[in-house]
């Protein structure tokens, strides 16, 4: 179109007004939206550059995103309880023939991942241990059997079943001896299924074995009120505890439900007067004689000298006559004198296996009249049946040529026991050897059929751990693999179809259910066990049986001579758990040691005899174990743990530490940890050992901080001066307070109530899929635990005092790691949280660095699929395990403790989708849910009301390392040990 | 100016302007590379072959490999970081200050000392750069519009200041050195009869006529750019203390560590250009234009600086007393002083602090053998005090229970011997194809203060 060029202002304005102008400056085609090229059909630069930049990035993606295809089948029918994403609770029981727990498995579609205490267990309420809290690792361990064996090679149940009953019914007819030899059992279903099994098969007999029998009590029972019993304990009755070598926090019987009573006297709020104390006469440093507020090192030959001491004292101040004791050095009359004052309130006890010792203790509480108070003869204990004369009677039996076979449930006599060798020489040419193991472990390579069990999680069971309080053990997943559980095997040997859960059913229905009156189905009944986990008939109260006095004595304490402590280790016990790499990288929580067992001596023994931590000694000149100076032991001992050196558990436990069962005190016929008397030579070699803590003193900071009771009573601010000082004097700063919503999170833990049992460290790697990293990077300072417990000593070398400060991140409102990270991957929540973001992170570790807490922890290494770190995230089994809530992370980046945000999450959701507040106490973070002394408070701090607002509002809060300024969200409350000033 | 009487001449051996020019162009047009070079660059290239695989084992395993752990989290990546950045403090302190305090005797030197700084940043650069724990995504330092949605930098990061800071001096210290040595390039074309040579030294050259109007756009330039690269030289060095002092680790949290790392930078540099210096002069016989007079000159400036260092040291000290906090009382009179890591605080004290003062004696000063071993313990002091920074205060912080050594790995140790030896081929191939000093620069010097002669006329 020709252009038409206006000549004055008057022609524009015609030219405007008849449209002229306008139909030049509009394109000739004009569609609305629509720009010229695209309706001529022809392609602009902008077209170009935007389908040039369409392929290039649909190339990289189709060349780049090479992800596997996995598929996956839904289910064609979505199983009501199950929700993608939502987690199921089952209330379960946790026994694995030394320890109990009442538990509530929380799985996620259909695989469980994590372990809770059941709160409504009377028994171990809402506590649990590491080793319960590992057990959930267990089921997706590699070193499981994964179908029958025979001679070592895999075959199936059809086969095995027949053989096995063709021989138990032969031996029937020739009267030849089987033995069925388990470790404790508490189910009472279980014991009559044993029963009738027996009755069946008459030739067989059963005996209970304990790696750890603690017979030595049943029998003093026995003799002093006519019942093999073990009573029950009540510490929280208690106002003076004396223990001797019982490290009941930690080991001994029940030490969930111990920890749970003894908190409850040790917690202590403004106001208070009282508090329980707490003697600990102890030979190794047990985490029992940690938390003491007076601790006295004996040897074991001592104890029996010192117990009878301690009962001439208190016979002559009550009137009753002095039996003749050796002398012994240790002083008891302070003891005495508060053990008479707290008469009927007070407790003795010992975890010493000897009878001697224990009609001692009998004695000693008969005169303070604990029985009924603190000691509950009527209530019994059903743990630990399992007696040293059923085992040498076997043995006898094994021996003689008349037995014909041997059947091993829950025990591994091959590897846990003091004549291991006789042991296997008497089994080695049975014609019957059948192992119920659920790995190939020592005892089951001897034999010619494993019959797997189970693992507890798949299993239907009941427990009587205490009279009259039943629990419910229930499959929470399928079999993983073709497995039969030991009750099933049993009752298939004995012909019966019905399956062992059904005979459960049946066995309630015409038991228990019918002495009760609350239900009137059996439905319902069976329905609400199930659904508890646990069911308690009330005990009547009784008088407690008379007391019938035995004679005392005492063996005269060895003079000379190097006396052996076994002892058994908070993680891995009696070594059930080697494989289980979670409990192997535990540090302990006396020595902070991971991964390995060493003899324990004192700081003064090493002295003089030129030993330095690491270097290898010899016992008995046979075996080797390096030397960790342990503060605290006593001197003329040492200590060494069992529960390792296994040969066959697996490719985690394998070859860990060394096997020293051998040297166990058989005398007089009782397996006892303490009094073998050893020889030690020092040899020129060293190994190394893993501590997660090299520096044991708190150089005069005020990190953890402490007072005594009658210092407490008059200020309860007491030891907590610092904290007077930094909020009068040092908390202000030139920038404007942080200001939050809604919630601030904060925590709150009581130094008074933390044992120190490190569970919490189990509790929270199982919650947030904290990677194992393995002995060698322990050493190297580079283990992943987003929860530590920092262990001090007092400066006092011989004789420390010994305080516990669990520290995880501190989520500072001020925090100094946020400012130094160059990418913003670290930020700060409007909750108060101090929050990552492991996709930003690039790892330039300055965060680290910055934190005055050092909680932050860094992947090394890729630590997922990767074979330099062989555990349960390198196999395809072992990471069924992990919390599908929280991020694995990638090699190269920082992470820490989040006060489980996944957790806060949850119940927000939870709340916001019923329409109402968050309650206080809703949310639980994995380590203050499974604190068996409640010492974790967790809560929203602008909640005035909350259990953690309350808490900080005592004079005993103060922060860590307040004078930086860092603000944190986490407080600690001092510890008060009641001792004099 | 400069008092020919009292310090005499500065180009000694009486140089005509063409015997300037040859010396300095012939090593670059000598057709046979000498033999000392292939072994030197040989022994150089092994040394970063190793290197290459300390950053492959690094990148493929991981940074485990390292001898770092949960409470050490930074060890020798970051001391040779700050070694080297300190090493490239010497070429622009020395053409900005000295130009700026008229010293001409800086003439001959700046420009092998510019060289350096490009090497030794380069070398520091990439310590940040392996340090990183997915180096894979280290491009998220860079504040650069994202699509992930609103993240953007932490701009109250030391770390990311040090990004800023030591791109901006790599590249500002990169333009300075090269305009320098633009029209020396158009001497070496004029000069050379290879063909090859004569096209990329004219290109390298952007085509220098040596005009007057060429002149004087190179004059106002380079003063200009050195003008805008002053102020580079306190200011990297601040920032990489800050990245220390910004922190709050004990024996870190101090407000005199810009100042303190910026007078150590200038030291340590000072000192590696007089190692390098006296080893080149040697080799290319160049006594007479880096004269002992330059030595003795470089010497007294070290022998000052190491007295701020000295100061420095003792504040420190005085200051962690005087603040009567228990956790830096600790630091110096507990860890760096008696502790485990003792070894470094004192070798710091005795190379940086107390050695430099035997410079007081002329006899020594006039000692080439001495002053280039004394030159080297400098460097090495210097290196300890990074040392005794980064690991003694890291190892034992606020918490006792988180206490833990720290000793490097055979990875971290060939990185570090990998950036030497990217630095000594680096400066090899500097020394081979471009010019070792400023020639027109020293054709001034030598008009302006050399005695006059009669062959002053006989120049090309």
């Amino acid at each position: 179109m020709e252009k038409k060029y206006w000549q004055s202002l008057e022609n524009y304005k015609k030219m405007k007004k008849d449209g002229s102008l306008k139909s030049e400056a509009t394109p000739e085609f004009s569609i609305d939206g629509l720009e010229e090229s695209e309706v001529k059909g022809k392609s602009s630069r902008r077209d170009f550059l935007k389908m040039m930049g369409f392929s290039v990035s649909a190339v990289a993606l189709v060349s780049s995103c090479q992800m596997p295809v996995r598929k996956a089948i839904p289910l064609l029918h979505r199983p009501q309880e199950l929700t993608p994403g939502v987690p199921n609770y089952y209330a379960s029981t946790f026994y694995d023939g030394d320890e109990y727990c009442s538990i509530l498995v929380k799985t996620r579609e259909s695989r469980p991942i994590k372990i809770e205490g059941n709160e409504l267990s009377p028994i171990s309420q809402r506590g649990t241990t590491a080793r319960v809290q590992a057990s959930v690792l267990n089921l997706y361990d590699d070193a499981r059997l994964k179908n029958p064996m025979k001679g070592g090679k895999k075959s199936d149940w059809k086969t095995i079943d027949k053989e096995i009953k063709q021989k138990l019914e032969a031996f029937k007819n020739d009267d030849k001896k089987v033995i069925l030899m388990t470790s404790t059992i508490i189910s009472p279903s279980t014991k009559k299924l044993i029963s009738e099994f027996t009755t069946l098969y008459p030739n067989v007999k059963w005996i209970q074995v304990d790696t750890l029998s603690m017979s030595g009590m049943r029998k003093a029972n026995e003799t002093n009120f006519g019942k093999a019993v073990i009573p029950s304990y009540h510490f929280e009755n208690s106002e003076v505890t004396v223990a001797f070598n019982a490290d009941f926090l930690g080991t001994w019987l029940m030490p969930v439900t111990f920890s749970k009573q003894y908190s409850k006297g040790r917690k202590i709020k403004e106001g208070q007067t009282k508090m329980s104390r707490h003697y600990q006469f102890e030979t190794n440093l047990s985490l029992s004689g940690a938390n003491a507020d007076y601790r006295y090192q004996i040897k074991p030959s001592e104890e029996a000298a010192v117990l009878l001491k301690l009962y001439n004292e208190i016979a002559k101040k009550t009137g009753n006559s002095v039996v003749a004791a050796p002398s012994v050095a240790t002083k008891v009359n302070k003891v005495a004198k508060d053990l008479l004052n707290a008469k009927g309130k007070s407790l003795v006890v010992s975890g010493t296996n000897n009878v001697e010792i224990q009609l001692i203790v009998n004695a000693i509480n008969n005169l303070l009249g604990n029985y009924g108070h603190t000691i509950d003869l009527n209530t019994t204990v059903n743990l630990k049946q399992g007696n040293e004369s059923g085992m040498m009677e076997a043995m006898k039996t094994l021996r003689s040529g008349k037995a014909g076979g041997v059947l091993f449930y829950n025990v591994n006599p091959a590897y846990a026991c003091a004549h291991k060798n006789k042991f296997v020489k008497a089994i080695k040419n049975l014609p019957l050897k059948v192992s119920f193991s659920t790995t190939m472990d020592e005892t089951a390579a001897l034999c010619d059929y494993v019959c797997p069990d189970n693992n507890y999680l798949e299993s239907w069971d009941d427990a009587e751990p205490v009279t009259g309080s039943f629990s419910f053990t229930q499959p929470t997943i399928n079999r993983i693999f073709d497995t039969r559980q030991f009750q099933d095997s049993l009752l298939t040997w004995m012909g019966n179809n019905e399956a062992y859960s059904d005979y459960l059913e049946n066995n309630w229905k015409n038991g228990y259910f019918a002495q009760q009156s609350q239900f009137s189905s059996f439905d319902k009944f069976w329905f609400k066990c199930k659904q508890d986990g646990v069911y308690t008939i009330p005990q009547e109260h009784t008088e407690q049986p008379s007391f019938s006095a035995a004679k005392l004595t005492a063996a005269k304490p060895e003079g000379k001579g190097l006396e052996l402590a076994l002892y058994e280790k908070i993680s891995m016990g009696t070594g059930r758990y080697a494989n289980n790499p979670w409990l192997q990288e535990m540090p302990d929580p006396i020595t902070t040691a991971t991964w390995d067992n060493y003899v324990t001596v004192s700081p003064a023994y090493a002295k003089k005899h030129g030993l330095e931590q690491e270097d290898v000694v010899t016992i008995n000149k046979k075996i080797e174990l390096p030397v960790l100076i342990q503060p605290g032991q006593a001197e003329g001992t040492i200590g060494v743990a069992i529960g390792y050196g296994r040969t066959s558990a697996g490719k985690v436990g394998n070859g860990v530490g060394k096997n020293v069962f051998t040297l166990l005190n058989t005398e007089g016929n009782s397996k006892k940890l303490m009094g073998t008397l050893v020889t030690l030579e020092k040899t020129s070699k060293t190994y190394p050992l893993a501590l997660t803590q090299t520096h044991h003193v708190m150089e005069g900071r005020p990190i953890v901080r402490e007072t005594v009771l009658s210092k407490f009573v008059k200020d309860p601010g007491a030891g907590n001066e610092e904290h007077k000082k930094f909020i009068e004097s040092e908390d202000f700063s030139l920038y404007p307070a942080p200001k939050f919503d809604a919630f601030q999170w904060g925590l709150s833990i009581d130094l008074n109530s933390c044992t120190g049992c490190s569970n919490c460290v189990i509790s929270c790697q199982a919650e947030n899929n904290v990677a194992v990293v393995g002995k060698e990077q322990v050493k190297r300072g580079r283990i992943m635990h987003w929860m530590r417990l920092d262990r001090y000593y007092s400066e006092m070398e011989d004789d420390p005092e010994v305080l516990y400060m669990p520290v995880m991140c501190q989520q500072c409102d001020n925090a100094p790691c946020e400012n130094v990270c160059p990418v913003a991957a670290t930020t700060h929540s409007d909750e108060g949280l101090n929050q990552m973001a492991y996709n930003r992170c690039i790892g330039t570790r300055y965060c680290m660095n910055n934190c005055p807490y050092k909680v932050r922890r860094f992947n090394w290494y890729e630590f997922v699929n990767n074979n330099s770190f062989d555990y349960n995230m390198n196999s395809e089994l072992g990471k069924l395990v992990l919390n599908p809530d929280v991020t694995v992370r990638q090699r190269g980046v920082v992470e820490k403790c989040t006060f489980c945000v996944q957790r806060i999450q949850e119940k927000k959701l939870e709340a916001k989708s019923q329409n109402r507040e968050l309650r206080d106490g809703e949310i639980l973070t994995a380590c203050q849910q499974s604190c068996p002394t409640d010492a974790i408070q967790f809560g929203n701090l602008l909640d005035k009301e909350s259990e953690v607002s309350k808490s900080n509002e005592t004079e005993r809060k103060y922060h860590l390392l307040e004078s930086l300024h860092t603000l944190p969200s986490t407080s600690y409350l001092t510890k008060v040990r009641n001792k004099n000033a | 100016m400069y008092n020919i009487k009292a310090r005499g001449v500065l180009i000694e051996g009486n140089k005509s302007y063409h015997d300037i020019t040859r010396d300095v162009t012939n090593p670059l047009l000598a057709k046979k590379t000498p033999s000392w070079w292939w072994i030197t660059a040989f022994l150089a290239t092994s040394m970063l072959i190793w290197g290459v695989w300390g950053f492959y084992n690094t990148i493929t395993v991981g940074t485990g490999t390292w001898g770092l752990n949960n409470s050490v989290s930074w060890g020798w990546a970051i001391i040779n970081f700050v070694w080297w950045i300190g090493i490239g403090h010497a070429g622009t302190a020395f053409s900005i200050f000295l130009l700026v305090l008229h010293q001409k005797w800086r003439t001959s030197i700046n420009r092998a000392a510019e060289a350096m700084t490009i090497f030794a940043v380069m070398a520091a650069g990439m310590f940040p750069l392996i340090h990183m724990g997915r180096i894979w995504n280290g491009f998220f330092v860079f504040p650069y519009p994202n699509t992930r949605g609103p993240l953007w930098d932490n701009f109250n990061s030391p770390l990311f200041w040090d990004v800023t800071a030591i791109s901006t001096y790599l590249t500002a210290s990169f333009l300075f050195w090269y305009v320098g040595m633009m029209p020396d390039f158009a001497t070496i074309r004029e000069r050379t009869t290879s063909k090859i040579k004569k096209a990329v030294y004219n290109v390298l050259s952007f085509g220098w006529a040596g005009s007057a109007r060429g002149w004087l756009r190179f004059e106002s330039a380079a003063l200009l750019m050195g003008g805008l690269t002053a102020p580079l030289v306190i200011s990297v060095h601040s920032i990489v203390a800050t990245d220390f002092a910004a922190g709050v680790v004990p024996g870190w949290h101090s407000t005199i560590f810009p100042p303190f790392f910026v007078v150590g930078a200038i030291f340590s540099g000072f000192a590696m250009v007089l190692t390098l210096m006296i080893i080149v002069r040697k080799v290319y016989k160049y006594e007479q234009y880096v004269t002992k007079k330059h030595l003795d000159a470089i010497t007294r400036v070290l022998t000052f600086v190491s007295l701020i260092m000295g100061v420095a040291y003792i504040s420190e000290i005085f200051v962690a007393w005087y603040s009567d906090s228990p956790y830096e009382m600790f630091v110096f009179f507990k860890n760096r002083t008696v502790g485990e890591y003792a070894y470094s605080y004192w070798a710091m004290i005795t190379f940086n602090a107390i050695v430099p003062q035997l410079f007081w004696f002329k006899k020594i000063r006039s000692n080439v053998a001495i002053v280039f071993i004394i030159s080297i313990l400098i460097n090495i002091g210097m290196w300890y005090e990074r040392f005794v920074i980064v690991v003694t205060s890291l190892s034992k912080t606020w918490l006792p229970s988180t206490w833990h050594g720290y000793s490097p790995t055979a990875t971290e140790i060939a990185i570090y011997v990998g950036t030497i030896g990217f630095f000594i081929l680096g400066i090899l191939l500097f020394l081979r194809f471009l010019p070792m000093m400023a020639i027109s620069e020293l054709k001034g010097i030598n008009k302006e203060t050399s005695i006059v002669t009669e062959n002053t006329e006989n120049h090309e």
